[in-house]
């Protein structure tokens, strides 16, 4: 990037962030497949709007468009956040139709879901560049986080100045090592959850409050 | 542009791409990405002396989506060394327009990439033939 096109970009960026502060901030909830995005989506939606955001699944790429929920307002500590809650596809380099054959999927299904899941993907890539205004990225916690689409994806949110949370999910399970996800990336604050369980989720709204109100 | 007559492929080899940071300079971001996916198309193993910016990433993952293909190509398999450190990159900098990219990236297309490891000083490749 040029020093005009650069300074230029951001300004704009600045700009843009100072004429819609009255309106509700996008958050994109980002990760790798089977995190868990959509399931923290749902109980956030669930908690403070009554209604969910979409299906959950253990097959990856259950997600294949970007879903949104409006005007979600989160009430902390007697003041009010609203956002807008984007859940969004899995984000990966390599999407293998094969892989669903081994959940017990017919092949025009498999196929049909890669299909749809490669556009998802391009689709979340887009929203992550021109749509949204800050990030939770949800990590499985029972896996490496040390994944070259994690290294990716948190340095495209970085370039961009999009605040950003990491949200280590499923610490109900035995596996569940928080301290590898914080090691991963220091320079962000990252929290412990079980969205499934709806374990630590007054931290999740505290610091969804504080990063994103 | 001139291109480099690569050797002769029989089909029994894996070619390898190691393309210079000088050779990618001068390029807009599209071209770096056709040239790095258009070497993964061909079976190829593309290694980038100075790697791709941020936005560049995204592009690409973008890109490879939109060419995977049940039939055929099934996505890139990218490792980066040294990682990618935001840390370093002052505000000043990032407004000057002199973003960290110099940072050695190997792609190769997913389905002939058995094991792509990395740890703190080494990038390690099992290939398999096409
Ligand atoms: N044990 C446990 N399982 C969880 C938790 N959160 C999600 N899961 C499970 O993980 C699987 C994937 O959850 P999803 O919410 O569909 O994951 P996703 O990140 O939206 O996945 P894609 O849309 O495919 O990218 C499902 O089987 C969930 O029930 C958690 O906190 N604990
Ligand atoms: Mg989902």
């Amino acid at each position: 990037m040029g020093l005009l096109t650069g300074l230029k970009a951001s300004i704009t960026r600045a700009t843009d962030r100072l004429f819609s502060e009255q309106d509700p901030k996008r958050i994109g909830i980002y990760g790798p497949p089977n995190a868990g995005k959509t399931t923290l989506a749902n109980r956030i939606a669930r908690d403070w709007t009554g209604d969910a955001v979409g299906p959950e699944s253990h097959i990856p790429h259950e997600t294949r468009r970007a879903r949104r929920k409006e005007d979600v307002e989160i009430e902390r500590n007697g003041k009010s956040v609203t956002i807008d809650v984007v859940d969004t596809p899995g984000v990966t380099t390599k999407v293998d139709y094969e892989e669903f054959l081994d959940f017990d999927m017919e092949e025009d299904d498999a196929v049909r879901r890669s299909r749809e899941a490669t556009e998802g993907v391009a689709e979340a890539m887009h929203w992550l560049r021109e749509d949204v205004d800050g990030v939770i990225y949800v990590l499985d916690s029972t896996e490496d986080p040390f994944t070259q689409v994690n290294t990716m994806l948190i340095g495209i949110i970085e370039s961009r100045d999009l605040p950003v949370l990491i949200f280590g999910n499923k610490i109900d399970l035995e596996e569940s090592n928080i301290q590898r996800v914080s090691s991963a990336f220091p320079q962000h604050e990252t929290v412990p959850l079980s969205a499934l369980e709806g374990e630590n989720m007054d931290e999740v709204y505290d610091k969804i409050a504080e990063y994103f109100g | 542009m001139p291109e480099a007559t690569a050797p002769t492929d029989d089909g029994s080899g894996v070619q390898i791409d190691l393309i210079s940071g000088e050779r990618m300079d001068g390029l807009a971001s599209m071209e770096k990405i056709r040239i790095i996916l258009d070497g993964v198309h061909d079976g190829n193993i593309v290694i980038l002396e100075e790697g791709l910016t941020p936005d560049e990433e995204s592009r690409l993952i973008e890109v490879t989506m939109s060419e995977i293909d049940p039939d055929g190509f099934n996505g890139i398999e990218i490792e980066t060394y040294p990682q990618n450190d935001a840390r370093d990159k002052s505000l000043l900098g990032r407004l000057m327009g002199q973003e960290d990219t110099a940072k050695l990236t190997v792609i190769g297309p997913a389905n002939q990439i058995e094991t792509l490891h990395k740890d703190e000083t080494l990038i390690s490749a099992l290939v398999s033939r096409k």
